[in-house]
């Protein structure tokens, strides 16, 4: 047992993008990042470059999830160094151009933090998404955030799986960020998610500033729940769904499931229940964007992650 | 005092018309009409009912049109205009469905053409129509509100009308000889929430065990229906320059949907922070708050004036 902390000296966060209609639909963030392009004043901070961005913008004109295909699922490594010829699909052209403006993605030259703003229809309240379980910025960051929004939760999505890894837009950074509020229909702007997507933001760039200052952030746990697997919706042998996510299970994003527990309805009403070994906490039910990716819910399972102490490294 | 009308008699009848995806994202409707066609009609049944995927482009690519919204394109004016392989995709099918179930106004349509929706706000069920005084909808709504111990319970049943010519009625609804959208919220787009599905099925069940009890020469007993006629629409404070909405619907308002509105009340929270009140002098009942579809129509809100209308005992004419 040491009597002296372990201190992570990291680089300073010196340039922070806010990603807003990385899908068309998803409002709440599409309408803060509008509002911060036409006035920044709420998102300075001292000594920090901060870019409000609409990631698609066409998408957005046609408040649409995407034109071609998905753009947070487009930063591929094929994707990001395929040549510039006629006929790429509209948002593999843009990731290439986010990828010119905010990477690029792995070199020293990338932005420092991407903040990218979802809604989703599932019911999974204010949702902060992280793609490593090592990035100490990061886990500092939502530890932060988490207490300063208390008694309001957060909840914390992990989402490392080897196999089910998605090359996001926010990946573009080194430290990428996923804002998730919910509930919300695409194309509509409820107040209640929009003041909370807000001050979500407000703190993370509370945190960088102070942590830019030369603050030291003592070390800290993170209750997290990482994605385990996908569960799809029974479907007929054309592809259909032929079952509802049952009513028991609707909008119990986080909540405990277990073996025996009902899982979905069917059209004629007959109750399809779980039948996994462990108890799982599920997230994203029901989320619209799913049914054509073939996901009615995913499990996670809870962990608790520990992080050093961080303070910015001296030049 | 309670005044005894005279007893409607009403020909009984014999084509009724479900239609569901007539906007392709509103799925229970979607779903309910797929389940209904997989089960083939047998010749057993009391009633014909032609069952109808009224938008199938929209359906397979889940938006609410392709290029025009189809629930509008069923005016006379719409429906008689000359069509070309030019013409949007919806007015095309709008003289399509109208021919089927219609042609509006004649003696052929059918007798109840009932179209299936959903909406995001917090409406709970209601039976949408044109008019305040067809017997024939307004029975088949108390029929609906008299349910008990049913999955349907802990849903709202209301009527609410849009007073509007028949000539200038623009939806599905006004081709049968009698109509109505069936309209259930809250459901976002493009999901289906296994609550509203049942809601809507039960609420269609419904409806026909009344058809069906109306043919065989039941008498359904008169008494009164609470109306909601639409009175006006209020859409969002906007940018006067860029048209950009500058405030969402006040977390006071949100999912209020049929719960009086006092002027003074609040109705906007401003992006910064000002509280937007009602400024109308009646107090009105609100509905269809913050639909997701109508932000491009201009709608945040629709207000409505509630009145008791007093309904007649019906019964129909083909006697046993």
């Amino acid at each position: 047992m040491s009597s002296r902390t372990n201190i992570s000296c990291l680089q300073e966060a010196a340039r922070v993008a806010i990603f807003g209609g990385t899908h068309g639909n998803e409002m709440s963030g599409i309408t803060l990042v509008n509002m911060w392009i036409q006035n920044s004043a709420e998102i300075e901070r001292n000594g920090l470059l901060i870019k409000p961005f609409i990631s698609n913008p066409r998408a957005v004109e046609k408040c649409s999830r995407y034109i071609d295909t998905d753009l947070n699922r487009a930063f591929t490594p094929e994707n990001l160094s395929a040549p510039d010829v006629e006929g790429l699909p509209y948002e593999v052209q843009r990731a290439k151009e986010i990828n010119r403006m905010f990477g690029p993605k792995g070199s020293a030259d990338a932005y420092d933090v991407i903040f990218d703003l979802h809604n989703t229809t599932s019911n999974m309240g204010s949702t902060l998404i992280l793609e490593s379980s090592t990035d100490l910025f990061n886990l500092q960051m939502v530890h932060y955030i988490k207490k300063a929004m208390a008694p309001h939760t957060c909840s914390v999505l992990l989402n490392e799986h080897p196999q089910l890894k998605y090359s996001t837009t926010r990946s573009v950074a080194k430290h990428p960020v996923g804002l998730e509020v919910g509930p919300q229909p695409q194309g509509v702007l409820r107040s209640n998610v929009f003041e909370s997507m807000r001050t979500i933001l407000k703190h993370a760039l509370d945190f960088i500033e102070l942590f830019n200052s030369g603050v030291t952030f003592p070390p800290c746990t993170v209750d997290v729940f990482r994605v385990q697997e996908r569960m799809d919706y029974p479907r007929d042998t054309n592809g259909n769904i032929t079952a509802m996510v049952h009513p028991h299970l609707q909008d119990c994003d986080w909540e405990p499931l277990n073996r025996g527990d009902p899982m979905f309805l069917t059209f004629d009403g007959r109750t399809v229940l779980y039948e996994g070994a462990n108890t799982v906490y599920p997230t994203f039910i029901n989320e619209a964007a799913y049914y054509e990716k073939q996901q009615a819910f995913m499990t996670t399972g809870r962990e608790i992650l520990a992080a050093n102490a961080i303070r910015k490294a001296c030049k | 005092m309670f005044v005894e009308k005279k007893r409607q008699k009403k020909k009984e009848m014999s084509r009724v018309a479900v239609c569901g995806g007539t906007h392709g994202n509103e799925l229970a409707g979607v779903y309910l009409v797929r389940e209904r066609l997989k089960r083939r009609a047998d010749g057993t049944e009391p009633v014909s009912v032609v069952t109808v995927m009224s938008n199938p482009r929209a359906v397979q690519l889940c938006v609410r049109y392709v290029e025009t919204d189809l629930n509008r394109c069923f005016t006379r004016a719409t429906l008689s205009a000359p069509v070309s392989e030019t013409s949007p995709y919806e007015m095309i099918r709008s003289q399509e469905l109208n021919a089927l179930l219609g042609p509006k106004g004649s003696a052929q349509a059918v007798d109840l053409l009932c179209d299936l929706h959903n909406t995001t706000a917090n409406t709970g069920l209601c039976l949408i129509t044109y008019s305040d005084c067809d017997w024939i909808c307004l029975h088949i709504c108390k029929h609906l509100q008299a349910r008990t111990n049913t999955k349907m319970a802990s849903t709202p049943v209301r009527y609410v009308h849009f007073d509007i010519p028949l000539n200038e009625a623009y939806s599905l609804d006004s081709v049968g000889k009698h109509g109505f959208a069936m309209e259930i919220g809250p459901q976002p787009h493009s999901v289906v929430r296994s609550v509203i599905f049942s809601a809507m099925q039960e609420g269609v069940q419904l409806m026909m065990d009344w058809i069906c009890q109306f043919n065989s020469g039941t008498l359904f007993e008169g008494g009164w229906v609470d109306v909601y006629t639409m009175v006006k629409n209020i859409d969002y404070p906007r940018d006067s320059e860029t048209h950009v909405i500058t405030a969402a619907v006040h977390p006071n308002l949100q999912d209020r949907d049929f719960c009086l509105l006092h002027p003074g009340d609040p109705m906007f929270l401003s992006f910064s922070g000002e509280t937007l009140r009602y400024k109308g002098k009646e107090a009105l009942y609100p509905f269809f708050i913050n639909e997701g579809a109508y932000y491009e129509k201009g709608i945040a809100l629709s207000l409505a004036r509630k009145r008791r209308v007093e309904i007649p005992s019906v019964r129909s004419e083909t006697l046993r």
